[in-house]
């Protein structure tokens, strides 16, 4: 006979929702919405609002499949270790069959109730996120976020998918830009969080290749993600509401990229600069897309 | 088999009861959607 497992009574329903990843499922569901929002079409709001929730549904598959492949990276993590299934109050079945179900119903009901390219752009960045970034990449490489960003930097081609059947150069640069924008947010965040990865076995830039490179990378993918934030004004497919705001908004994220590309941190460092790049990179991206919506409609 | 503790078992049907309701609650909004969205089509000439 072998040892009985204990077995756990079933999850509490917020455990299921906690599995989904609700606060990065707000910046996701955001960005596909300024993205629908941003065509050159409109969209019936019922049919708008279904797409949204498909968005946010297959965004909530790929954290709940995420969760689940990851219980053991968590579990040393404290950004994670109270998370349902390394905190033991779910069993990886459920979160499993959970996280599968989802993705399938929100591909399903994107495709019967929206449009088929959509449907295929949502498959492709849930597939994205949890075969390529989960499985992967995140164990076997500093690049791991640089390459898996571009699940990330689906929603607003997706969104803009849903209004129109198809894609263009806006919302192209859209998930270039989301794309771009990744590296600077996330290792900002590895900076600071770096013992954490490092006790979790996670191979990020500031583990394996130090503090230093972790900078200058930080500069460096700044300048390309500031060009693609700001090139949609020049090539005339957004107005000046845009285009000021990217300049603006752009020019500060450069200055706190410098100040972080530049700093070199002595023992007992609260990491300030590094900690202001994460939070400002987020209402970065918030407003930028704000601002987006808000040219498209009125400039 | 061992009988479940009270506890344990109050515990188990608390969280059944729960997910039910919410469950409930999906399904119900679920159908009002799938309607909206027939109608949405219909009105628009949209083949289903």
């Amino acid at each position: 006979m072998t040892p009985a497992t204990p077995l756990l009574p079933p999850a509490h329903w917020r455990d299921f929702l906690a599995l989904t990843k609700p606060r990065v499922m707000t910046l996701v569901v955001f960005t596909g919405l300024c993205g629908m929002l941003a065509a050159p079409v409109g969209v019936h709001p019922v049919i708008g609002f279904t797409a949204i929730l498909c968005i946010a549904l297959g965004a909530g598959a790929a954290g709940a499949l995420n969760q689940w492949y990851e219980s053991d990276i968590d579990a040393v993590m404290r950004r994670t270790a109270k998370r349902p299934l390394p905190d033991g109050r779910m069993d990886r079945q459920a979160a499993l069959h959970f996280g599968v179900g989802l993705g399938a119903f929100s591909v399903l009901f994107m495709g019967v109730a929206v449009n088929l390219v959509a449907a295929a752009i949502l498959t492709v960045s849930i597939l994205f996120y949890v075969l390529v970034y989960t499985v992967w990449l995140k164990r076997r490489t500093p690049q791991n976020i640089v390459i898996g960003g571009a699940a990330g930097a689906f929603p607003p081609l997706i969104g803009w998918a849903a209004a129109t059947g198809d894609v263009a150069l806006l919302p192209v640069l859209l998930f270039l830009f989301v794309f771009l924008w990744t590296p600077p947010h996330f290792w900002a965040l590895a900076l600071f969080m770096k013992s954490d990865y490092a006790a979790a076995g996670v191979p990020m830039l500031p583990v394996v290749s130090g503090e230093r490179t972790t900078r200058t990378q930080i500069g460096l993918y700044t300048i390309p993600m500031a060009a693609v934030a700001i090139l949609p004004w020049p090539l005339g497919l957004t107005g000046p509401i845009y285009g000021i705001a990217a300049v603006l908004l752009t020019g500060w994220f450069a200055l706190l990229a410098v100040r972080v590309a530049k700093r070199t941190t002595h023992a007992d460092d609260a990491m300030k600069p590094e900690k202001a790049l994460f939070k400002y990179s987020i209402l970065y991206l918030f407003v930028m897309f704000g601002a987006l919506v808000v040219d498209r409609w009125f400039a | 088999m061992t009988p479940l503790e009270p506890n344990q078992a109050d515990l188990i049907r608390s969280r059944q009861r729960g997910r039910a309701r919410v469950m409930a609650l999906l399904l119900g909004a679920f159908v009002i959607l799938i309607f909206a969205v027939s109608i949405a089509k219909i009105r628009a000439g949209m083949p289903h």
